[in-house]
């Protein structure tokens, strides 16, 4: 049982969820209520809708450098066009701000699957690209929040059922995702191309579309966390979630996700970007110094890292009959 | 007596050239059956080498037609062409008189053609029943996967192949030869028409084999037009109808099995005069030069106690994944064991990595030739001088000059075929890259060499260059231990022979009792072979 | 059989002379490209070719390109170290602390390399001794060590170093060459015969192109990877040492996306980002290129972040174009037989 327990990576990291807030609450009661939870499950959002989309990439065996800038660029343009253009419903700025993103993740995957550019390659490209294009859109001008409208910037804070709108949409997300990985045939592709490439070729599997897929997928998800950022945060600059693609792989990581490609599941993904959240919001109250958040990052994947690692580790061809149900 | 071959040392002697004609026997296929799939004058090249030429292929609803030849005949690129991995350069392909091509591999398989591939190709973190539907899965109606359907069709399928296997758990935890059961559930969870089988036995173990054999008279029964890949003679003969040979990429042969004998097939997979294969020179056996005692590893091998003396050649026999070149793997410090202890010449060896290994005389030439013994990428002569680098160089700067010396000796001592020593190892055909792998261990002057498989999949013309080799090489007084899966390799080459089955030795035996029967009984477990008193 | 090979017994050593092989290959292709940009900069601006002007240029890729060699030989070797921007910052941390404690030159210089050794020493481990995946356990000690300048800095910052320590960022070797250019020469030069002159060269190569087999041959692979990471540390360090002399100053954000710059660089010089190939030529030309495009840009007044597209773009059509003109060769080839 307790073997079962510890294979289980979600199960793992579920337990070491429930210790960090034990940690925490324990200097801070006040930290364990629904509604503060609620407000970190909020917060996180953002990191859960990406997180997911880089999952799927990583899946495939690629990577995603390039989402902060996707969603930089999208969230720009949508303020942009909030501000320039005032008539527009705020609910087509997000579709535009998903399709640009889509677009965006399209060129990364073209590149991968017609011209077999490495991922991290292309997407070390595209992300100076994509900022860059930010400036040259803006002129390095800020959108700052008196320049946006009342809905676009209060969209994800309004209360439906008692949980804001973004709550609800990065529920949705889940949702979505947790159907289209266990019951679509792409779902199942994107795991068997990333587990066994050369093998999928003899089941018929294309992985350069699949992968294509991938990146669309992980583009529309920055284009949308693009609106809901710069709609949040109520301000649009170049600069705006530099660096983030990384705490977005990091939660990856925690989640049990491989950088191998073919290992990972939703709940892995939604609970490492969780990890991630508790502990941003946590430091302020049990009294450590924000700085201190980038050190206990970089620990905790290095941690996940190498427990994850010793879970998929092969114990060695299986050759002795009697060892074959044991590994 | 069909199919077991006998203790002689030569296993092919002729003389007399075979002319290159066309060597169509009598054909007596009734011509009222239609033929299932048909190819005429496929060809395919890949830069530098050409894998096909011109041939033709017929396959017959409710019949099984063995496909033989060498390895590097052609077999393998014809049976990726068939599943659509390969486009063909040429020629044409009808199923049921109607032409078609297969742009992709789903193309193939819609179109009713499914195989069971040498290599197994499935994916280690899904579950059992997604690797048999995997590609194919039926969707309900919102495009999602029939999970249900999926559950319950794998364990049927798996059932009616006699594989005891859970269709839930994880394909990772699966031993070697359930993968293959498996890959088998997989190629039939597809309705073909055209069923290919490539090497199906090589992993199974005798209760399996017979399953199979009842499997191929099942789909026969029902109609289907079965391509058998195989080089076990007794096989052959036992379950085909028809055989085609393939030579050098061409076709030289098709006819009823009723109508040819296992020496005409050879003779046509060979095609001409090789003079002895199985050279094998007196050498003199001295004292025990490598001692293993209790090697024991958690999950491939346990209970492993053997002495090698000097100028002997030890064979290893067993199954495919026996566990014996995880053994060797383990001798040679690549693994770990988790027990064991190992004597060189009398003193007591401590072997933690392939470097502490190689510094104490013991070499090991991997089974697989691409991924483990040759550094592809790198020039002919820099894998030549990889083990030996210090050899090559003063005070860690290399020495080009020192470094080709190196590389020239060794490589004309195995008489090496290439256009230059600079040339990436990756251009080489099969035979000359082992070539090359055992020319860097022979640099490194070693006491006792490991060959794990040294003439799987290399033409005939370099198997015997290597066994001339080996046996010279004994005869020089170093120690050879000789893994193997060929009969007529262990019993034309082994001065000793010791048997693995599933991690264990399970029977030693010498020179003077080889016999076939003996060591496949040994390797397959108690009973009779199939095929055998027949 | 395959009829690829001849059946001649004597097999020569070599078919092209090595001088033949370089003229088909990125290194001359980026001799061609560097060419091309210092002829558009010398004619897009007057200013361009004064030497002081170029020897204030070459601060652009000097500081860079000493970690690029470095991080040249690990993606050889087929991993990535993506913490090198993060060592700078922690390393250049520990420096000011020691500056405010009073320490002299020579003991800054000493701590600075011991702490991008350090750094590197802990890549390492956790690459060699776990057998953890480089990538991401980089971009986890990347927000460790950054993370530990914030901890240490917070938003402040070191000002207080001794006058002698500006020698290494601001000195001059000889006229216009600067400290930092003399330094860069001199690890191009190391770093050049370390990896294509010497054993441990030549090993690199193999556990890139074929770790399994390298091990097989008795490469001690583990060890190898362990000492490329103290490199890309000890680099690091030097390339700390170099810049916070410049700057006069450290924060926790100095360097800041500096890793990703030196894996453009890398890959622009072609090495492959997939391991087994590259070389240190290559790495010198990009770096040239790199800092002629900045400094190009930066004379017409072009904002440094529009510059980065120029340099992404550059990045992809550089590895693209080649196998889109193999592609398209390869099918006139075959419309044309």
């Amino acid at each position: 049982m307790l073997n079962m327990l510890l294979r289980s990576r979600e199960l793992l990291l579920l337990v070491a969820i429930a210790a960090l807030l034990v940690v925490v609450t324990w200097r801070f009661p006040g930290f364990i209520t629904l509604a503060n939870l609620a407000n970190v499950y909020n917060d996180t959002s953002i990191l859960i809708i990406l997180a997911l989309g880089q999952m799927v990439v990583i899946l495939t065996r690629c990577i995603d450098l390039s989402m902060a800038a996707n969603l930089a660029l999208c969230g720009m343009v949508a303020a942009m066009l909030n501000f320039y253009v005032p008539g527009l419903p705020v609910l087509l700025l997000v579709l535009i701000a998903v399709v640009l993103g889509t677009a965006l993740g399209a060129i990364n995957g073209l590149l991968v699957w017609k011209l077999d550019i490495p991922p991290i390659v292309v997407t070390l490209g595209t992300m100076t690209i994509f900022r860059g294009t930010i400036f040259l859109l803006s002129g390095g001008a800020w959108i700052n929040a008196h320049q946006m409208s009342d809905l676009f910037k209060s969209l994800p804070r309004g209360i439906v059922a008692g949980m804001p709108v973004l709550s609800w949409l990065s529920l949705a997300v889940i949702v979505a995702m947790l159907v289209v990985m266990r019951r679509t045939p792409t779902g199942r592709a994107f795991y068997a191309v990333g587990g066994n490439p050369h093998a999928a070729v003899y089941t018929g599997l294309d992985v350069g579309y699949t992968r294509f897929k991938a990146y669309c997928l992980s583009g529309g998800f920055a284009g949308l966390a693009g609106y809901l950022w710069v709609s949040r945060y109520a301000v649009a600059y170049v600069d705006i979630a530099a660096g983030f693609e990384l705490d977005v792989v990091a939660a990856c990581v925690i989640g049990g996700i491989s950088i191998a490609g073919g290992v990972g599941t939703v709940p892995g993904a939604v609970l490492g970007a969780l990890f991630l959240g508790i502990i941003k919001n946590a430091l302020p109250v049990v009294n450590i110094s924000p700085f201190a958040q980038m050190a206990i990052s970089g620990t905790v994947i290095i941690i996940a890292v190498a427990v994850n690692a010793r879970a998929e580790r092969r114990k060695g061809r299986v050759i002795l009959k009697r060892a074959e149900h044991v590994a | 007596m069909r199919g077991a071959t006998t203790k002689s040392v030569c296993f092919i002697q002729r003389h007399q050239t075979i002319p290159r004609k066309h060597h169509l026997l009598q054909d007596t296929t009734p011509s009222r059956i239609a033929p299932a799939i048909t190819l005429e004058g496929i060809s395919k090249s890949f830069p530098g080498v050409r894998a096909l030429s011109e041939v033709s292929l017929t396959l017959y609803p409710g019949s099984v037609t063995a496909l033989v030849g060498e390895n590097g005949a052609g077999k393998s690129t014809l049976v990726k062409i068939l599943t659509g991995i390969y486009k063909p350069d040429g020629g044409s392909i009808r199923i049921n008189g109607e032409p078609v091509s297969f742009p992709t591999a789903h193309a193939a398989s819609k179109a009713g053609v499914t195989a069971i591939h040498q290599e197994t190709v499935l994916f280690d973190d899904l579950s059992v029943a997604e690797n048999i539907f995997i590609g194919h899965a039926p969707k309900t109606r919102f495009g999602f996967v029939d999970w249900a359907f999926v559950n319950d069709k794998a364990r049927a399928l798996l059932k009616e192949i006699g594989a005891d296997i859970d269709p839930s758990i994880r394909l990772r935890d699966l031993g070697i030869a359930n993968r293959h059961l498996v890959a088998i559930a997989r190629a039939l969870s597809i309705d073909a028409q055209v069923v290919i089988m490539d090497e199906p036995t090589a992993a199974l173990s005798h209760k399996e084999i017979h399953e199979l054999y009842e499997l191929v008279e099942k789909l026969k029964a029902s109609g289907k037009a079965i391509l058998f890949i195989s080089h076990k003679f007794d096989e052959i003969f036992r379950i085909a109808d028809r055989y085609t040979v393939f030579r050098d990429g061409r076709m030289v042969g098709e006819g009823l099995i009723s109508q040819t004998t296992e020496d005409q097939l050879v003779r046509l997979m060979v095609g001409r005069d090789v003079g002895q294969v199985f050279p094998k020179k007196q050498a003199e056996i001295g004292e025990p030069v490598l001692t293993v005692a209790g090697y024991r590893h958690p999950t491939e091998f346990e209970d492993i106690n053997f002495e090698l003396r000097r100028g002997e050649i030890l064979g290893f026999y067993g199954l495919v994944g026996a566990g014996r070149s995880e053994f060797m793997q383990s001798l040679f410090g690549v693994t770990k064991p988790s027990a064991g202890a190992v004597r060189i010449d009398g003193d007591i060896a401590v072997i933690r990595t392939p470097s502490e290994a190689i510094a104490q005389g013991i070499v090991y030439v991997p089974e697989e030739r691409g991924r483990q013994g040759a550094v592809i990428g790198l020039p002919i002569f820099q894998n030549v001088t990889l083990p030996s680098l210090g050899q090559v160089s003063r005070k860690g700067f290399l020495r080009m000059a020192r470094e080709f010396a190196l590389a020239r000796e060794y490589t004309a001592r195995l008489d090496l075929r290439a256009a230059s020593l600079d040339q990436d190892v990756g251009t080489l055909s099969g035979g000359n890259q082992q070539k090359v792998v055992i020319a860097k261990w022979l640099a490194t002057k070693p006491k006792v060499i490991i060959l794990d498989e040294p003439t799987k999949g290399i033409d005939i013309g370099s198997k015997a260059a290597v066994h001339a080799f080996m046996s010279e090489l004994a005869a020089e007084g170093l120690s050879v231990i000789m893994v193997s899966s060929e009969i007529p390799e262990i019993i034309g080459m082994a001065d000793r022979v010791i048997v693995m089955r599933e991690g264990r030795i399970v029977g030693r035996f010498d020179r003077e009792e080889l016999t076939a029967e003996r060591l496949v009984r040994a390797a397959a477990g108690i009973g009779a072979v199939p095929g055998e008193g027949a | 059989m395959m009829s690829a090979e001849q059946t001649a017994r004597y097999v020569p050593d070599r078919l092209k002379s090595p001088a033949a092989r370089w003229v088909k290959s990125w290194e001359s292709l980026l001799i061609v490209v560097a060419l091309a940009i210092f002829l558009v900069n010398s004619f897009a601006s007057p200013y361009f070719l004064d030497p002081w002007n170029l020897s204030d240029a070459s601060f652009n890729f000097t500081e860079k390109a000493l970690i690029a060699f470095a991080m040249a030989l690990v993606i050889i070797s087929g991993e990535i170290d993506l913490s090198v921007a993060a060592i700078i910052a922690l390393t250049s941390t520990a420096m000011g602390y020691a500056a405010q404690a009073g320490f002299d030159t020579p003991m800054l210089v000493a701590i600075g390399l011991a702490t991008g050794l350090g750094c590197g020493a802990i890549n390492g481990l956790l690459v060699t001794g776990l057998g953890l995946p480089s990538i991401v356990v980089t971009i986890g000690t990347m927000s460790l060590f950054r993370g530990a300048s914030f901890i240490i800095l917070g938003d402040q910052a070191f000002t207080s170093y001794p006058a002698s320590f500006a020698y290494f960022g601001q000195g001059y070797v000889w006229w216009v060459f600067s400290f930092e250019l003399a330094l860069f020469v001199v690890a191009a030069i190391v770093y050049g015969l370390l990896l294509h002159k010497t054993n441990f060269g030549r090993a690199v190569y193999a556990i890139g192109n074929n770790a399994t087999a390298a091990l097989f041959s008795g490469i001690r692979v583990g060890r190898i990877k362990f000492i490329l990471f103290l490199l890309t540390g000890l680099m690091a360090g030097m390339a700390s040492i170099c810049l916070t002399s410049r700057l006069g100053s450290t924060r926790p954000s100095i360097a800041l996306g500096w890793e990703l710059e030196v894996v453009t660089m890398v890959v622009l010089g072609g090495v492959n980002i997939l391991g087994g190939s590259g070389s240190i030529p290559g790495v010198v030309l990009a770096a040239l290129i790199m800092g002629m495009v900045t400094f190009g840009f930066g004379l017409l007044n072009v904002p440094g972040i529009v510059m980065s597209i120029f340099i992404g773009l550059l990045l992809i059509l550089v590895i693209a174009l080649p196998i889109v003109y193999g592609r398209l060769s390869r099918r006139w080839a075959k419309g044309a037989a």
